[in-house]
């Protein structure tokens, strides 16, 4: 379609900001060069925790570069498998934050529903208060929380964590579930009512299935906020070793006074790869999900 | 010292597991009694609204939002600060009634009790509760709060003050060297700076993807690794990186022959540490969002600009960043939220060593939990949330962002 001429106006710069069509072989080693760049700043710094995590116990500090020692060993890991309580901390963390992400994706998903269905008093300014609750600090709901959780006596148990956990990330789960509800047609749900299925019925025989892809997001995001939380989790039971979540425990061998550099590295590296894997492997449908409901506002 | 016996792994699994089902069976409870007393209730507030039309819907609506608004502030100041009961708590009946008679005198009580509503009703009941429970609550203990001296030195019966904890916010320091603004422009800064270096290189990084490439899958496997990684085991690694001798910035800027930085006391480069741990932690995020939106922008339009001879630069301000704005601006929203409340950053490249580093959030997190003058650390906290909102209308008012979304 270009005439010869205005192809010759076209300059590197120019071409730079272009999507999607062959470029000269000089700018694709360019951009080849500066992506590779990038990824190894991206990946350097994780490739160290495993660097560090392979010394052997009195090489811990040393000012080598090299990604894996000379004298590699795996020394760490067994320390922490099998003389730590480390396998604890990462059973602990599983439990509760599998419970907290299916109880939150439960309360977001009926709750989005009722948000992108129905018009009643209160829907905006409950709207609203869901947005205006993630400008809250978190630490400034700690200290009632913990208040609060004295009183019903549930400082040192899960109990009261799992409760804590769950509505924490509600309010997010209902905004993304309900800007992805909006996107589904009524029709399908006018149908099924002419058929003679309640509301409810359609929610759970249509609502529910064709958000498959958005459930997933929303569990993995509950999932992923309290499986990385610190705050709540030290606030909240933080006396009793054995209680421990895997972040309080990773954080006790980085101590201020002091840093156990192996132990830490490679009780990082094995809270990390499952999660990693994991991550990699919805990542897809991660960015579907998130862009879905944004595309729409 | 325990180890993962089967002992632990039931106990921890009965413990869980009983919550889950308290959980799910108070909920079915509470969902019935919401079933059963809908209709009563519909029918009495049809008939409390026959008896009331003689008033006309605007007084209705007027006592309705006074008795309200009187719960409100009579549910502040209720709620029990320090360990002595507050002393409104005994006349909590009068605002059941107060809340129930402003509750039915409105005409809305008619729609919202109509058999139409039931189910919405029923489907949010459950979310309310766990949210008037673990938010509604602590924000009324903190608004509270707000307005005593509890601290270390009046813990058991902490006197009501007004609003001496708000003014002391600006003219005190709020920790113990450092005051209000210096703290607030630094974590606009840090907000500033990080969101800028987000978009950024996000953009950059999506520009680049967003083409036939070879390799393209590996390279952004790699590129995601940054926020693929839980935040407190990288947050907690780059802190070991920035130190003096065995971290690797230092071991690497020595190769280079320059000089080594003190990035753990020094005021200035701690805050840059703090920076540099932060926008690699979140350039992925903002590459994969803009790569997602890049890549739905149809291609015909960069060719009807070719042919009208737009420069690469033309088409990238006219094409690319208008089409990109529905996913950039709740990306950008979400960025600075997130950023300007991030914790676990600056609390872990710092470890609350350096107050001269302290963001809003992790100031407050030490005023509270290190110096527990939680007075003071309750009107800061509200402060922070003030602006935090007022940046967020703003931001939402002038971009037009989120229209749409709350219809």
């Amino acid at each position: 379609m270009n005439t010869p001429l205005a192809r010759q106006e076209i300059s590197v710069w120019q071409r730079f900001f272009q999507s999607g069509r062959e470029d000269s072989p000089f700018k694709r080693i360019l951009i080849h060069l500066m992506l590779i760049v990038c990824c190894a700043i991206a990946v350097y710094p994780v490739l160290r925790i495993v660097s560090v995590s392979l010394r052997p116990g009195d090489r811990l500090l040393s000012t080598s570069l090299a990604i894996i020692p000379e004298d590699a060993t795996l020394e760490a890991y067994k320390t922490v498998l099998l003389e730590k309580e480390f396998l604890v901390w990462i059973w602990n963390s599983i439990t509760i934050t599998s419970a907290t992400a299916i109880i939150g994706v439960i309360l977001a998903a009926t709750s989005a529903y009722a948000f992108s269905r129905w018009k009643f008093p209160g829907r905006r300014p409950g709207l609203v208060f869901l947005l205006a609750t993630q400008m809250l600090p978190a630490p400034m709901m700690m200290v009632p929380i913990y208040i609060l959780a004295t009183k019903l006596n549930l400082t040192q148990t899960y109990r009261g964590l799992v409760i804590a956990y769950s509505v924490s990330s509600v309010p997010f789960s209902i905004w993304m579930l309900k800007g992805y509800y909006d996107t589904i047609p009524h029709e399908l749900e006018e149908a099924a009512l002419i058929d003679g299925a309640s509301p409810m019925l359609s929610f759970w025989r249509i609502i529910l299935p064709l958000s498959t892809p958005a459930l997933a997001i929303v569990f993995l995001f509950s999932f992923m906020s309290a499986w990385t939380d610190y705050l709540f989790a030290r606030v909240m039971i933080a006396s009793e070793t054995e209680l421990w979540t895997w972040v309080l425990g990773v954080r006790d061998f980085q101590s201020q006074f002091q840093t156990q550099w192996g132990l830490f590295s490679a009780a990082s590296v094995l809270v990390a790869i499952p999660v990693m894997a994991l991550f990699l492997y919805s990542s897809k449908w991660l960015i579907s999900g998130l862009t879905l409901g944004s595309v729409k506002g | 010292m325990e180890f993962l016996t089967l002992d632990v792994i039931l106990n921890s699994l009965k413990e869980v597991g009983s919550t889950v089902l308290y959980i799910l069976v108070g909920t079915v409870l509470l969902e019935l009694l919401a079933f059963f007393l809908w209709n009563p209730l519909g029918a009495f507030s049809r008939r409390i609204d026959r008896a009331l039309q003689f008033l006309g819907d605007r007084v209705r609506h007027g006592i309705s939002a006074l008795l309200i608004a009187g719960v409100l502030v009579f549910v502040v100041g209720a709620v029990s600060v320090g360990q002595t009961p507050s002393s409104w708590a005994p006349y909590w009946p009068w605002a059941v009634v107060a809340f129930l008679v402003g509750l039915f005198v409105s005409p809305t009580a008619v729609t919202i009790f109509g058999w139409r509503l039931r189910l919405p009703y029923m489907l949010l009941l459950p979310a309310v509760v766990g949210l008037l429970l673990l938010v509604v609550y602590p924000l009324l203990w903190e608004l509270n709060v707000s307005f005593t001296n509890l601290n270390p030195r009046h813990f058991k019966s902490p006197d009501f003050i007004g609003l001496t904890n708000y003014i002391e916010v600006f003219t005190k320091p709020v920790l113990k060297q450092v005051k209000f603004f210096p703290v607030f422009l630094r974590t606009i800064l840090w907000t500033v700076v990080n969101v800028a270096c987000h978009v950024g290189g996000g953009m950059g990084l999506a520009l680049l993807m967003n083409r036939k490439l070879k390799l393209r899958g590996i390279y952004r496997a790699l590129l995601v690794f940054p926020w693929a990684i839980p935040q407190p085991v990288a947050c907690l690694a780059w802190r070991g990186e920035f130190h003096f001798e065995y971290g690797f910035v230092n071991i690497m800027l020595q190769r280079l022959g320059l000089a080594p930085i003190q990035w753990m006391s020094d005021p200035v480069w701690n805050f840059v540490a703090m920076c540099v741990t932060n926008i690699w932690l979140g350039i992925p995020f903002m590459m994969v969002i803009i790569l997602g939106g890049l890549q739905s922008i149809a291609g015909e339009y960069y060719e009807a600009a070719e042919i009208d001879g737009a420069s690469g630069w033309q088409r990238f301000t006219n094409i690319t960043l208008p089409l990109l704005r529905p996913v950039l601006t709740p990306a950008i929203i979400l960025g600075t939220v997130w950023t300007f409340t991030n914790f676990n950053v600056p609390f872990f490249i710092n470890q609350n060593e350096l107050e001269t580093s302290d963001t809003l959030v992790t100031a407050l997190f030490r005023s509270a939990f290190q110096y527990f003058n939680l007075g003071d650390a309750a009107a800061f906290a509200f402060v922070n949330f003030g602006i935090l909102l007022i940046f967020s209308i703003v931001y939402i008012r002038v971009t037009g962002g989120v229209k749409g979304a709350t219809e």
